[in-house]
């Protein structure tokens, strides 16, 4: 069995981090799926500066960075895959990030109902208890094409 | 002498509202030129564009714009907005941003506008809007609070 999950594993981060155009765009790596948690690493690059002036990467680039970690914590913890999307999501940023490195998303489903999905996550750089940003979101679950 | 070049962001802000260049605001930040973000006033409004391009693509089985494009044009779409009205002397620091995602949005230009609910001493809350094709149907909307130093 071990091997069948690991295969799922594999599968997913290849399809968070190469199969969507605007999580590849931005460079997100996934760093692992497991069923309750996935790590993504955004790298530092002087494209998603926000402030010229001290280098500090742009909140909307994390904001992405941390939708895309949720959502793809939502499908880790489905049993079948269906289509999802993003009901809500709110963002509290504690800190600003430090330029020249990379930014680190690590998101949970805690709660899966038959409709909706619940996550939350933070982003982080070096220590994972020194948060920047702070997440939760709703997704709907087995959407129709296009309509939440 | 010629008066110094503006070398700050504000500094280089302050130059750009002077000259009515609501473009050059955008220009400012390097990840709003990267994300496809213009700017142009409409009436009294000023109006964010995200212009569509492929790497916006959160879904491509529909296909849809990513999630993070429309939060980051919605939050820019705030920011702006405050540059553009405020006495801002410095960078607005978003403290928190909530997006409804109403509609998956369409592979085509994306507009946004923000309103000031509240301008407080040190905190100031907006209220943004995204649409596309028809405002009355937006895709998402959100709010967001801001941190804001006032000269």
């Amino acid at each position: 069995m071990a091997d069948a999950s690991d295969e799922l594993t594999r599968r997913l981060a290849r399809a968070f981090s190469r199969g969507v155009p605007h999580n590849l765009a931005l460079g997100i790596r996934s760093l692992g799926v497991a069923a309750t948690e996935v790590t993504f690493e955004l790298p530092y690059d002087t494209k998603l500066v926000g402030n010229p002036d001290t280098g500090t990467i742009h909140g909307g680039a994390i904001t992405a960075l941390l939708d895309g970690c949720s959502g793809a914590a939502v499908f880790a913890a489905l049993t079948e895959l269906v289509p999802i999307a993003t009901l809500d999501l709110r963002i509290d940023y504690l800190k600003p990030a430090e330029p020249g490195k990379s930014v680190i998303a690590r998101a949970t489903c805690y709660k899966m109902t038959r409709n909706v999905a619940f996550t939350r996550a933070v982003a982080y750089q070096d220590d994972p208890e020194d948060v920047i940003a702070h997440s939760v979101g709703t997704f709907m679950l087995s959407t129709k094409l296009g309509k939440p | 002498m010629s008066p110094a070049l503006p070398t700050t962001l504000i500094d280089r802000m302050i130059a750009a509202r002077a000259a009515q260049d609501y473009q050059g605001l955008i220009d400012l930040v390097p990840y709003a030129s990267w994300l496809g973000l213009t700017a142009a006033m409409q009436g009294e409004e000023l109006i964010t564009t995200l212009r569509y391009s492929e790497q916006l693509i959160g879904n491509p089985a529909l296909p849809a714009l990513h999630g993070g494009a429309l939060g980051a044009l919605l939050e820019s779409a705030a920011i702006f907005e405050l540059l553009w009205r405020a006495e801002t002397i410095a960078l607005p620091k978003t403290i928190t941003l909530t997006v409804d995602y109403l509609r998956s949005g369409a592979p085509v230009d994306t507009h946004a506008r923000g309103v000031v609910t509240r301008q407080g001493r040190r905190v100031t809350n907006v209220r943004m809007e995204a649409w596309q094709a028809d405002r009355n149907a937006p895709v998402a909307t959100a709010h967001a609070i801001f941190l804001v130093m006032r000269g």
